[in-house]
């Protein structure tokens, strides 16, 4: 095909060494070493991004194998007789949920009968299987519905969290032998009436409506409340930071002249993109605790801490969309007599309007995650027990907040806390990926472009 | 009356306002809307924005000097005797508290206004007559207490009449200022716009005012925190030992040795894989692989800190123990525990990869075609391109994209207090472990400690220097980067 290749037949001899190393059809071993390290530059690639990938993967699985037991709780179904005269009694002894104990461990020692498992344990011993707080759980049935007392009510109580853990594969009998909360022997138990059908593993709704529970009740700790916690954040985050964001960015974007004052503004705003996150907690308590004599630990501190913190994302995201308006948008306004003020409220604004809704949502899920602030203005270290009462309790009550709830539970002593951290994650990733699909969704239906 | 009462009653107005002076302005062009300088809607707006702006200045001012100006007036009747005993805040709590008992008991009934003004320690046990409405309190009630607690109520109540008075006072004298000079020749929407532009810069200040908060909090307290301890011993100290009953050593080396060790290791692991993983997308990737592979990595950067720090102190931790630690798979006992300088570091790497991939690629698509076109056509591979070209002119960038990951890494909070350790130590075992800047300032501002103490203080200068350092990384990667854009535009 080429001049060398058709010459080789006429030089056979003579100068073959050296046109081989000029041949085209025959990589010499400078290419050949140039082509290798193309591959390996290029798979040097590959395995990076197939590094990060499996970094996704493994943080994922991790989250899901660890976190997904944490909706499934184990019950015990127990029949209890509500006599009249006993619960009249415990009502009014001052220690009443001893009592209501008393009631429980009958019917569990009946219930065994009836499925034919015996067992010598005392009663009391074979309560350990619920959790402590089974019998607040009988009371406070009670208490709601008084018509029923006299009746025999078959309740599904809460096994406890050791119990729990065993069904769950995450408590082994060799972990038990210096544990004081339970015995082998209980599981054995648990083992029958697993067979049985009285201990049974279901759906537990009251992880995620329930409130958190103390050191010792893992079983019952919820996340419910800390969520309404977060929404009460959210709700002052959204109400503050969109609107300062949208009017300064208005300003930076469409009035600003260049002069020292705004070239401030602008530093200042691209500067606190990039502070950490724990200097704003630093700030909101120095500020508005220490300062200002706000509430610790209210929804509203931290609101205002986040707002501070989302604000420079905002700006930074409306300012783009409203920069996406072409110009003769603005032309056109002020061609027809609007002045520039109307130019940019009646017709800028609503064009962008997608845009900056969109770049809020993005803010928002950000805010949702944050949880280093919230450590400072204390919103940790307490259990976050009651649903607000009011609108008013409800920002001014000491809450925690979803971050600042799984922080918590990780740092309890209780493995059986770590299933309900990974769970708790798994409804703030839900939150978190409902708001950016929102976004991503938004952005693709209205989003113009000229 | 009450604040909610207040700021109702002035969106009231200013809606009156509004329709009133919407009114007045038509009368006076005989309800022809050509003869009007404005749309009439201005000439509302006018009103409107003159009776709620002054209001809601005075009652914004009137909150932050009220609490003042009393708490100065009530601690002035406070003996020296009780200030010695304790402290002048927790006296001053106690009587806030009494204050608001007694507020209680007056809106509980239980007392009549002039009882709780009159009642004397001598002849009642306010303690339990306050914990008959529910109001417990911690010690008996001293005359002198109950006396402030008395004075705090009535000048609260002054004040809060007062405040009622100016701040709806204010707005009814604004409205009706605007509302007499709206005519048809008043010029309504310049006059409008001017507030509306005033609103729209001191929404853009308060960008500004956030950063002079921040270090008007820093700095003060870090002074205070010097006056207790000395600054020398703070920022040469080898020894990191607080102890809340005193004779602490607070030496911040330990403290900065750890964060740069770990922010180093996490460099380590996100600079190699999202620079090569940037430089694969951005340069070999078909557009369909970019399309899958860029928003997956980026799904990392979405996932907040907190799982990640959990995905440190559960999974990784252990994982790395069960490889160095004892017994473990290299049969090496490097490793004690889970929380180690090198598991903090691996996560806060895994969180930065998106953030050093996503940035570089920006960069090395900033660099111009022509240059890679150039490089190609004298026959070189693409990557020697890569290698020769396109890195050299986008090395400024880069830096400064490392810059930035760093001082992501040195700020990072969760991961390191989860995954970190909590011990100060300075040592070169990646596998110890260790304590950061910020972790401590997490733990000496969550604990019981009280504010004024120097152990609590301390996290307040180490707050200054993580600001101060992460600032300067920040302005100086912004400077590289900025000053390498312009080679290109």
């Amino acid at each position: 095909m080429t001049d060398t290749a058709m010459s080789y037949p006429a030089g056979k001899e003579a100068g073959q060494a050296v046109r081989k190393k000029t041949s085209l059809l025959e990589v010499d071993a400078l290419t050949r070493r140039r082509n290798a390290a193309e591959s390996r530059f290029k798979i040097y690639g590959i395995v990076a991004i197939l590094i990060g990938l499996f970094f996704l993967v493994a943080l994922l699985y991790a989250i899901f194998s660890n976190g997904l037991t944490a909706f499934n709780q184990t019950f015990v179904s127990v029949p209890v007789t509500l006599e009249k005269s006993a619960v009249e009694q415990a009502e009014a002894s001052i220690v009443k949920t001893s009592r209501y104990n008393a009631m429980i461990d009958q019917a569990l020692v009946a219930e065994l009968g009836r499925a034919g498992i015996s067992t010598d344990m005392k009663p009391a011993d074979l309560r350990k299987i619920l959790s402590s707080g089974a019998a607040a759980q009988v009371r406070s049935f009670v208490l709601a519905n008084p018509g029923r007392i006299g009746e025999t009510v078959t309740f599904e109580l809460l096994a406890s969290s050791r119990v729990d853990g065993y069904l769950k594969g995450r408590v082994t009998r060799e972990a038990l032998v210096n544990d004081k909360n339970l015995d082998a022997a209980h599981l054995d138990l648990v083992d029958q009436m697993a067979d049985k059908g009285v201990v049974e593993k279901r759906f537990n709704m009251d992880f995620i409506t329930g409130s958190d529970a103390s050191d010792s009740r893992p079983e019952q700790a919820g996340i419910g409340v800390s969520m309404i916690g977060s929404l009460y954040m959210m709700l002052v985050v959204l109400f503050l930071s969109l609107p300062i964001g949208v009017a300064a960015s208005i300003y930076l974007e469409e009035f600003a002249p260049k002069n020292r004052f705004t070239d401030l503004i602008e530093v200042n705003i691209s500067n606190l993109a990039a502070v950490p996150s724990i200097v704003f907690g630093i700030l909101g308590l120095a500020a508005f605790i220490q300062f200002a004599h706000l509430p610790q630990s209210a929804p509203i501190v931290g609101g205002l801490v986040l707002t501070l913190m989302t604000l420079p994302t905002i700006i930074i995201s409306t300012r783009a969309s409203l920069k996406a308006v072409p110009p003769s948008i603005r032309d056109a306004a002020l061609g027809v007599g609007a002045s520039k003020m109307q130019s940019v409220f009646h017709h800028v604004l609503p064009l962008a309007a997608p845009g900056i809704l969109t770049g809020t949502i993005i803010g928002l899920a950000q805010a949702l995650g944050e949880t280093a602030p919230l450590l400072l203005i204390g919103m940790v270290g307490f259990i976050a027990s009651n649903y607000p009462g009011s609108l008013a309790s409800g920002f001014l009550d000491p809450n925690s907040a979803m971050p600042a709830q799984i922080y918590e539970w990780a740092k309890r002593a209780d493995p059986a806390f770590y299933e309900r951290a990974w769970g708790g994650i798994i409804v703030l990733l839900l939150f978190l990926m409902t708001m950016n699909i929102v976004a991503i969704i938004l952005r693709r239906r209205f989003e113009r472009r000229w | 009356m009450s604040l909610p009462l207040i700021v109702l009653v002035i969106l009231a107005l200013a809606a009156a306002g509004f329709v009133l002076g919407r009114g007045r302005a038509m009368a006076s062009a005989g309800g022809d809307i050509r003869l009007l300088h404005s749309l009439p809607g201005y000439y509302g707006w006018n009103v409107a924005l003159a009776a709620m702006i002054p209001a809601f200045l005075a009652l914004v001012l009137w909150l932050a000097i009220q609490p003042v100006v009393i708490n100065g007036q009530v601690s002035s009747m406070i003996s020296q005797a009780s200030i010695d005993q304790s402290s002048l805040d927790l006296v001053m709590s106690d009587v806030r508290r009494v204050a608001e008992g007694l507020d209680t008991a007056v809106a509980a009934g239980a007392l009549t206004s002039e009882q709780a003004g009159s009642i004397r320690t001598e002849f009642t046990d306010v303690r339990d007559r306050l914990g008959q409405v529910g109001v417990a309190l911690g010690s008996d009630v001293t005359s002198e207490t109950l006396h402030a607690a008395q004075r705090y109520r009535e000048l609260s109540g002054l004040g809060d009449l007062g405040r009622a008075i100016v701040v709806l006072g204010l707005a009814v004298l604004g409205a009706a200022w605007a509302w007499q000079r709206s005519n048809k020749d008043f010029r309504a929407r310049n006059s409008v716009e001017r507030v509306v532009r005033w609103i729209l810069i001191a929404a853009a200040s308060i960008a500004v005012l956030t950063t002079v908060g921040i270090a008007l909090s820093l700095i003060f307290n870090t002074v205070e925190f010097f006056r207790l301890y000395p600054a020398a011993d703070f920022f040469f100290g080898l020894t990191w030992s607080p102890s809340f009953g005193g004779g602490s050593e607070l030496g911040i080396v330990p403290l900065i040795w750890a964060t740069l060790y770990i922010s180093l290791i996490a460099l380590a692991v996100s600079v190699p894989v999202g620079l090569f993983a940037a430089i694969y997308l951005s340069e070999y990737a078909t557009p369909a692989v970019r399309a899958v592979a860029k928003p997956l990595l980026e799904v990392l950067a979405g996932i907040p800190t907190i799982v990640y720090g959990l995905f440190a102190l559960l999974t990784v931790g252990p994982l790395l123990v069960d490889v160095f630690g004892n017994g473990g798979l290299l049969g090496v006992n490097w490793m004690a525990g889970g929380t180690a300088v090198m598991t903090a570091g691996l996560v806060m790497g895994i969180m930065l990869i998106p953030f050093v991939s996503s940035l570089s690629d920006d960069i090395i698509n900033a660099v111009p075609q022509a240059m890679r076109d150039g490089s190609l056509g004298l026959g070189a591979t693409h990557s020697e391109t890569v290698k020769q070209v396109i890195l050299p002119a986008a090395l400024p960038g880069i830096v400064g994209a490392i810059l930035l990951a760093a001082s992501r890494a040195i700020g990072e909070t969760m991961i390191v207090v989860l995954g970190a350790g909590a011990a100060a130590k300075l040592s070169l075992n990646p596998f110890e472990a260790m304590t950061t800047v910020t972790a401590k300032i997490v733990s000496q501002l969550t604990g019981d400690a009280d504010f004024a103490s120097p152990e609590a203080l301390v996290a307040f200068s180490l707050g200054m220097t993580l600001f101060v350092v992460t600032l300067g990384l920040n302005i100086f990667a912004l400077y590289i980067v900025r000053k390498y854009r312009e080679q290109y535009e």
